[in-house]
């Protein structure tokens, strides 16, 4: 086939975790909330910050919550030059290992803090957000303890127990289609139906897929084919959920195409859903020409022919 | 215990980008079929396939099962992944051999690093509740274990420079290794901070690439390949995820996992080691003497393919004693922040 470059695409993956806490780490964030930081001291007499569940040398479950300091010596630090989406501050910043007052263990958090001034063994306290829901976030960063606080807090309230936390995660991918994949998609855009066959088994995919998942060889032969076929079989959606474009019920099924050897999933509209069976000989409805993409949604829908159903036998391989 | 032996091993050249998905199958298809090649087996051969890559790095869900076409997996076979370095795959897979089910393992692992932001994805290891929601990255986790030890006198900004020189000379005779070559100490010294006190040369290259390993016991290592690599000891051992509460400047999991091992007589040791300050803990925890020979191929600083790279070191290691270079290697994988997570394989020339 002739060299064409891959379709690429940036794909963004968001999902705001929201996290059952525990009763240990409970404790945790509701003293954030409070502006107190908590620990946990275990049976050596160590005390740790954030507070562990379990002892981590006699495996104990550990109870003995104590509250330390929001002021502590910085342990180790490193310089955040370009600061990114996320992290708690926006200007070039010193992530630190801190070691709060009366802890034994360190926190990793930011030092708001100009480069020339950070230094090991520096006297950070914790800079309190303004408005603290429960996380770790309710503390903005730390600045150095040894200038005078601008900020005086008045006393804070008790807060009911924060028992869950909300951690939003997001990621960027450049997300690319393999060669066969880009043929494939290429030859949608232009109304047509690629797929591609296995040198080895001369089966026809599509869509095309990297390798042949038979005889693990990259398939090559492209292999152009009709907009019609059948249905394998199929299931009738009664369950609304969110972002769905048709009524139920309706149907989704598996659509061999002719002279393909594997089917994809695809929606059967223009007859009732209980009139849908497998090897019911359907073709496609394509949306309108200036509406084409590179994609498989530019078919609308299958619909049914009105010809005789393909015999049970004939499409039994592809289940 | 059955003895288990490294029969062959391939690997795709370590690249700063490549064109392919990220499920790995361009990579993967080459290598399968030079692995497989070399020792004149088919797929039918391997009695059990494990592979280790992340969803997190393809940005997709299951793309390990999408690499699985690269094998040829109809009819099905025996098969298992981890989430992790494909070194713990293998692991996996010895164990599997042990087991007496099967008597042959191909191990691989892949990772498409250019895909995504490596350095924000792997901030995705840490705890969920009060690390990771501020998004601390790997080269700045990295580089608070840097200055530990720098400020407690066990290392200099130039012992970790003549780490980098090393490597990246001893990868001027590797074809796969994507960087190569170094300018002096003194020279790199005067570059700037990426992460002070990280500079880049302290880093491992951000790299696409893709490994693969073919396990045998008994008999069938020697019918196969004049001299396996014999497994001789094997263990892997997890530190505390509490970063904060580890001695970050030390790595007890893998000095355990070395005890497990057993690292007497090491004349060769390939090392997991992304950041340069980490192979001097390394060299520190396993014990290894200066007549060692410490990462011939260049190890990860040269080319870090993600959840391909530990199982790189156990595949150039078995190298060396199928080649009858070494008669006892050592290799070492990690995982995890801050060498959180070590696994040691021992293998000697019989």
């Amino acid at each position: 086939m002739t060299a064409v470059e891959p379709l690429s695409a940036p794909i963004e993956l968001s999902f705001d975790y929201t996290r059952s806490l525990g009763t240990t780490l409970s404790r945790f964030m509701t003293g954030l909330a409070e502006r107190r930081i908590v620990g946990v001291r275990t049976a050596d007499r160590r005390v740790f910050v954030p507070p562990v569940e379990y002892d981590p040398v006699t495996l104990a479950q550990v109870t003995d919550f104590v509250d330390v300091g929001d002021e502590g010596v910085v342990v180790s630090w490193t310089w955040a030059s370009e600061p990114s989406e996320g992290q708690p501050l926006d200007h070039p910043f010193a992530w630190a290992l801190i070691r709060l007052d009366g802890a034994d263990t360190c926190m990793l958090h930011a030092v708001d803090v100009v480069k020339d001034a950070m230094r090991t063994g520096m006297r950070v306290r914790a800079r309190w957000a303004p408005q603290r829901v429960g996380h770790i976030k309710d503390i903005e960063c730390f600045e150095s303890a040894e200038v005078a606080n601008p900020l005086l807090l008045g006393r804070t309230h008790k807060v009911d127990d924060v028992e869950t936390v909300t951690t939003p995660i997001t990621l960027r991918v450049q997300h690319t289609a393999s060669r066969q994949e880009t043929s494939y998609l290429l030859g949608l855009a232009d109304g047509k139906l690629l797929g591609q066959r296995c040198p080895v088994c001369e089966k026809v995919y599509i869509p095309p897929r990297g390798a042949c998942p038979v005889d693990g060889v990259p398939t090559d032969e492209i292999v152009e084919l009709p907009d019609r076929g059948i249905v394998t079989t199929f299931c009738i959606v009664n369950v609304p959920f969110y972002g769905q474009r048709i009524t139920p019920p309706y149907v989704a099924a598996y659509v061999l195409l002719d002279g393909a050897d594997i089917a994809f999933l695809h929606l059967i509209l223009d007859c009732p859903a209980d009139e849908v069976r497998m090897g019911m000989r359907v073709e496609a409805v394509w949306r309108p020409r200036e509406e084409w993409e590179p994609a498989l949604h530019n078919i609308d829908y299958f619909r049914p022919t009105g010809e005789p159903d393909a015999p049970y036998d004939s499409f039994k391989e592809h289940l | 215990m059955r003895s288990v032996a490294v029969v062959g091993f391939a690997q795709s050249p370590q690249t700063r980008r490549s064109d392919g998905t990220t499920n790995g199958v361009e990579m993967l298809v080459p290598i399968f079929q030079e692995v497989l090649g070399g020792l004149g087996l088919t797929k039918k051969d391997i009695g059990f396939w494990c592979s280790g890559s992340s969803d997190y790095l393809a940005g997709r869900a299951f793309s390990f099962i999408s690499a699985i076409d690269a094998i040829g997996a109809v009819p099905p076979i025996n098969e298992s992944h981890v989430e992790a370095d494909a070194a713990w795959a293998m692991y996996e897979a010895w164990c599997k051999i042990q087991t007496g089910e099967v008597d042959t393992a191909l191990v691989y692992g892949f990772g498409k690093s250019s895909a995504g932001d490596l350095r924000r994805a792997l901030a995705l290891q840490l705890d969920p509740y009060t690390v990771a929601p501020l998004w601390p990255d790997s080269v700045a986790v990295a580089g608070l274990q840097a200055r530990m030890g720098i400020d407690a006198g066990l290392w200099t900004e130039r012992d970790m420079a003549d780490v980098a020189v090393r490597s990246r000379r001893d990868a001027e005779t590797n074809p796969y290794a994507q960087l190569s070559g170094s300018k002096d100490a003194d020279e790199l010294l005067t570059e700037p901070y990426l992460s002070d006190p990280l500079r880049k040369h302290d880093c491992a290259p951000i790299t696409d690439g893709a490994s693969v390993v073919v396990l045998a016991a008994g008999d069938r290592a020697r019918e196969l390949v004049e001299r396996p690599a014999w497994i001789a000891g094997i263990d892997q051992r997890v530190d505390s995820a509490n970063i904060g509460a580890r001695d970050l400047t030390t790595s007890a999991s893998t000095t355990a996992a070395a005890a497990g091992a057993g690292v007497d007589g090491i004349e060769v040791a390939e090392l997991h080691a992304p950041f340069t300050h980490q192979e001097l803990i390394l060299r520190t925890a396993l014990g290894l003497g200066d007549r060692v020979r410490i990462t011939p191929s260049g190890g990860a600083l040269a080319g870090n393919p993600m959840f391909a790279a530990g199982l790189v070191r156990i595949g150039e290691a078995a190298n060396q004693i199928m080649s009858g270079a070494a008669e006892r290697a050592l290799a070492h994988a990690t995982s995890g922040p801050a060498l959180q997570h070590n696994l040691v394989c021992v293998m000697e020339g019989r």
